[in-house]
Formats: C-alpha cells, structure tokens, sequence
C-alpha cells in the first residue's frame, strides 16, 4: 500500500449560495506531483487553501499525511509550505529579507537564517536581485523567490496553486525545472493548473475539476486517451470548398469535423489514444485534402486544449 | 524614481545545487512565541525603513495638531496659549498618539490582501505572532510620535514639572496602553472588507473618544450627559494618568485605570482578533 499524501472525501466549502468545492474526493500518493487542473473558478484555490489549513471546510473531511486539516491544523502546518496564486512574500521587502524573515519564523538563528536565505538565493539564481525590493523583480524572479520561500524548510508537501499562470515560457519551464528537482528530493507536489500541457508534463496523476467536483482523475496517458489526442485545425483559401473538404477529413479520419464560425475553418477531434498515430492520421487527412484539389491554408495538429478537455468531459 | 533593467534572464535551475538546498535533516526546532513575534517586529521595523513615508503620519500629524489647538484656543481657553500648554500638551500627545493607532488596522488590511498573510498563517508558530509584531512596531512610532510632540512643547513653552522620569514614566504609559487599544485595530483590520472601511470606522470609533475626553477642556464645563460619558472614556483616564505623571503628581488612581482598560481592551479584542485570525 502506498501512503497518501492528501486524502479528501466529501470535501465541501460554500461561499454564500455558492459551492465553491462540492464533495470533492482527492487521493494523493506521497512522493508525486499530482496535478489539479481547472478552468477559472473551478475551485482549486479553494481546495488547496483548505486543505493548507488557511480555510476550514463547510464538509467532509480532509487529511494530509493521516492530520486532519481542522483538527490537527498545527501538526499539518509542520509539514507543508504553500506558493499561492498571488505573490506570498512581501513586496516592499527584498528578497534576502523576506528568507531571512521566514527562516527565523522556522527557528533558525539570526546567523543561520542568513546563510540559509543566501544558499538558497544562489539556488535560485537570486543573488544578485537579493538587495532588491520583491516589488522590483520581473514575475518569473517573484515565482522563484516565492519558491524559495516554500522550501526554506524542505516541506513534505509542497502546494503550488497556478505557478506559471502569466510568465513567459522560458521563466514557465525554469518553474517546471524546479519542480522536478523538488519531486525528485522526496517532496509531494500538489500542483493546480489551468493548463494540460503543464499537467502532463510535470504529474503522474491528474484530477480534472469544474464547479469544485472532479470530473475525471488518472495518469495523464488514461486521461488524454480517453478524451482523444488533439485536433486537427485546417483553414481553407475558398469557403465554397469548405463542405468537401469536410466529407473527406470525416471519413479519412473517422471522426465528426465541426465547422467553424470563420467560414474558411474547421476542427476534427482525433480519437486515437497516442500521439505517434495522431499525426499519422493528421498526415493521411492532409494528402487527401490535396488529392481532392481542395487548396489547404494553414493545416496544424494541437495537443487537446483545456477546453476540448471539457468539452470531452461535461 | 530608479529604474530596474531586469537581469538578463540567464537562470536554469542546476539539479546539484538545487538539491544540496533540498535537505530534511537541519530543522531546527519550532520558534518560541517571543522569538516568533520578535521576527515579525523586525519586519515592521524593515517596513519603516523601505516605506519611510509612514513615518510622515507620526511626526506631521502630531506636530500640526498641536500648533493649532495651542493657538486656536490657547488664547480663549486659558488666557494665554502658554498657560494653556501646560494643561494641553498631555492631552494633546495622548490624543495624537491614540489617533495613529489607526494604521494598524489599515496595515492589516492591506497584508490581508496581499498573499503574503497566507504565508504567515501556514506557519507552524505562535498564532498571534504576526499580530503582536506589527504591534511591537507600532510601539516604536507611538514612541516617535510621542518624543516629537514633546519636543515641540518645549520649543513653545512647555515645562513639565514632573522633570525627566516623570516625562519618561508618562510617555510609557501612553504607549502601553495604545499597544492594548491598537487590538481593536488588528481586529477591525481582519474583519473589514477594504482599507477604505477600515479608515472610515476608525475615524467613528477615535474621533469621539479623542474629542469627548479631557484632551481640550476641563469635564466641569460640560452638560452632565456629556461630562458622564467624559468621565467612563478611558481615555480621559490615560490624560489624567499622563498629565500627573508630567506634572510630578502621579495619580496611583488613574493609573489603576489605565492598567485595567488596557487589560481588558486587550483580552476581548486580542480575543477577537485572534477568533478572526484563525477563521479567516
Ligand atoms: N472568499 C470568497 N468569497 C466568495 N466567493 C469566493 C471566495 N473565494 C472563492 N470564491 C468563489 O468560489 C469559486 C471558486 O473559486 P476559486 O478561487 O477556488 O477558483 P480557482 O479554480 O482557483 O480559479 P482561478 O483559476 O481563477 O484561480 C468561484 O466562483 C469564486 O468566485
Ligand atoms: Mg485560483
């Protein structure tokens, strides 16, 4: 048996009439990143801020290395460190300050709490911004002094609530990185996300949330399988040709094609459970289209989007 | 303004170094509560020295005050605006001082909405720590605002008969207990939605509790409703006590008061506050 590191049944909270999280089930093995993924207003702050002991549940129960989340709140507080969604270090501080802060607020003396706090600038590539206000560092140096702060005392469980929502891609995948490395020194990640990519990048688990209930839960493979491996964007040059071109990507690829507004595009949605016969059928769709004459603008293969995830899920 | 070129982004985070961070064996033990709310006091000094502008509230505020009122009624109330500063300036002092305990509030209000505030209550340390240190720092601005008004009383005249310690024993009290009384800050801090309500209820709490007291006038002028309230204001109480520490006759009376209201100011709203903390 595998322990869990988080394990939720029935987990409820309500902000006025609205269920925010509604009976939500969550079973996290220690030793992962599990990733949460949801639109806007799902629930996962929510969720995560419970289960952080910063919010207590309306119902159910919730337990994080066997602790009750309400009842055992200090004893769950030893072992894990949250990097909220918003910037959870002071901002008028600079970033050696705010570690030295956290680290005496863990116990270190003045002297260790600054050698810790310098150590771990250098890990982060901070040290030359640490005499700096946070307020003055760009958004992916924040996420990582952010970061630093959550691992000052290695936690046993680490919340990452939207991580990478609103950095640039080269600061999103320095993130990843970075949680890699966490994972792998024996640190659980809960990781919430709006995006799959990340998700299936970065966890061995994924539940899959909407009105603060979970529509689907397993290992990114069994999800993305069961909702299909992408689509297929064409975008045609005449708008006349638009219904062949749709009889002969429905039957090259066996799939429904929705048309779209734009009077030149449609989307088919792959059934395939792997990405390797995806674009071979994307490719047998393309050669078609051109045996057929019909003049292909922009032909593209994408990954299933979060909202092809709901649509497949809802 | 200084302007920030960001650092060419040239981090990649290296596994070695990154996991030479990642150890579980230095834990040290749990912080005490004092040490706790110590590092928060550090932060609020840290707080001063980054945003000196605060300290604008607690030097210009109290000096505009009392110029105006030794000048506006000095001359009316006791014949002459020097006559009337020796009787005033306590009051004047204790006043402006209770009246800045009101950033408190605001400075709650405003880390609340900040992600910071979330840090802080994941810790596993002293729950009122992060409270009890913004109240450490503002123990130094009261402190400030106190010395400053004093020394603008003796510029204009000012002459405390009760000499250095009485001045020194006074302005003790008067931090002390605006230590006790800023609980209701932290208080409405944690319970009001925006730093705009806060400002607006501390505006109705300390205006009449500064103005209906002892601070301008003597209580035997006044109607007797009025001079009742005047006489239970805990306020007037800390004027009083201040007054006959200044002036060498400390008043054992009026500082068994002040003790006591500062006790129970801080065990119902600490109470509160900390109710507040925890459910937030
Ligand atoms: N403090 C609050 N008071 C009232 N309603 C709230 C509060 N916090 C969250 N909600 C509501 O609860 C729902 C879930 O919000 P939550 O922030 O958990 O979503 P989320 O999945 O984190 O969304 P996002 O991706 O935008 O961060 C939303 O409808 C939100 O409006
Ligand atoms: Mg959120």
């Amino acid at each position: 048996m595998t322990t869990l590191a988080i394990e939720t049944s029935g987990l409820v909270k309500t902000f006025g009439g609205n269920r925010a999280v509604d009976d939500l089930d969550l079973a996290v093995p220690a030793g992962t990143v599990y990733g949460v993924l949801g639109p806007n207003g799902a629930g996962k702050t929510t969720a995560v801020r419970m289960l952080a002991t910063l919010l207590r549940p309306d119902g159910g129960q919730a337990r994080v290395f066997g602790h009750d989340v309400v009842r055992e709140a200090d004893a769950v507080r030893g072992r894990v460190s949250l990097t909220g969604q918003y910037a959870s270090v002071d901002e008028d501080m600079t970033g050696v300050e705010n570690l030295i802060l956290l680290g005496r607020l863990l116990g270190h003396g003045k002297a260790a709490a600054r050698a810790r706090a310098e150590q771990l600038l250098d890990a982060f590539g901070l040290t030359e911004a640490a005499g700096r206000q946070v307020k003055h560092y760009s958004g992916g140096m924040r996420r990582r002094v952010d970061i630093a702060a959550s691992i000052l005392n290695t936690p046993d469980l680490l919340f990452l609530d939207e991580p990478t929502t609103g950095l640039d891609p080269r600061a999103r995948s320095q993130v990843w990185d970075i949680v890699r490395i966490v994972v792998a020194h024996g640190t659980t990640v809960l990781l919430t996300t709006q995006y799959l990519d990340e998700a299936d990048h970065l966890a061995s688990r994924i539940a899959v949330i909407d009105h603060g209930k979970v529509i689907a839960e397993g290992t990114p493979g069994q999800l993305k399988s069961s909702i299909g491996s992408g689509s297929v964007h064409v975008r045609l040059r005449e708008a006349h040709q638009r219904e062949q071109a749709e009889q002969v990507i429905a039957s090259a690829l066996a799939t429904t094609v929705v048309l779209e507004a734009d009077p030149v595009a449609l989307t088919a949605r792959l059934t395939a459970g792997q990405d390797a016969v995806a674009a071979e059928q994307a490719a047998r769709a393309l050669s078609e289209l051109a045996a057929a004459g019909i003049v292909v603008d922009e032909f593209s293969l994408g990954q299933p989007s979060l909202d092809e995830v709901f649509l497949a899920l809802t | 303004m200084t302007t920030t070129t960001p650092a060419p982004e040239t981090y990649s985070p290296v596994a070695e170094t990154l996991g030479a961070v990642l150890s579980r064996e230095s834990r040290p033990p749990r912080p005490g509560a004092l040490s706790a709310s110590m590092a928060f006091g550090w932060r609020a000094m840290l707080k001063i020295k980054h945003v000196p502008e605060q300290l604008f509230d607690v030097t210009a505020f109290p000096i505009m005050m009392t110029l105006m009122f030794t000048f506006l009624f000095g001359g009316a109330l006791a014949g002459s605006p020097g006559d009337y500063l020796q009787f005033f300036l306590p009051g004047i002092m204790v006043s402006s001082v209770v009246m800045i305990t009101m950033y408190t509030g605001i400075e709650v209000n405003k880390d609340i909405e900040r992600g910071i505030f979330d840090r802080f209550r994941t810790l596993p340390i002293w729950r009122p720590a992060p409270m009890v240190g913004y109240l450490l720092g503002d123990a130094v601005r009261y402190t400030l605002a106190s010395i400053v008004i004093l020394l603008v009383g003796l510029v204009l005249g000012f002459r405390p008969a009760g000499g250095f310690v009485g001045v020194v024993a006074a302005i003790a009290v008067l931090v002390a207990f605006s230590f006790a009384f800023s609980w209701v800050w932290t208080m409405f801090g944690l319970m009001l939605r925006s730093e705009k309500s806060v400002m607006g209820v501390s505006m109705m709490v300390i205006f009449p509790l500064t103005f209906l007291s002892n601070v301008y006038v003597d209580p035997a002028t006044m109607p007797s409703l009025l001079r009742a309230f005047v006489e239970i204001n805990p306020i007037s109480h800390v004027v009083s006590a201040v007054r006959a520490l200044m002036a060498g006759t400390p008043a054992a009376s009026e500082l068994m008061w002040v003790l006591v209201a500062g006790v129970a100011l801080m065990v119902v709203f600490g109470t509160l506050t900390m109710r507040l903390y925890n459910r937030k």
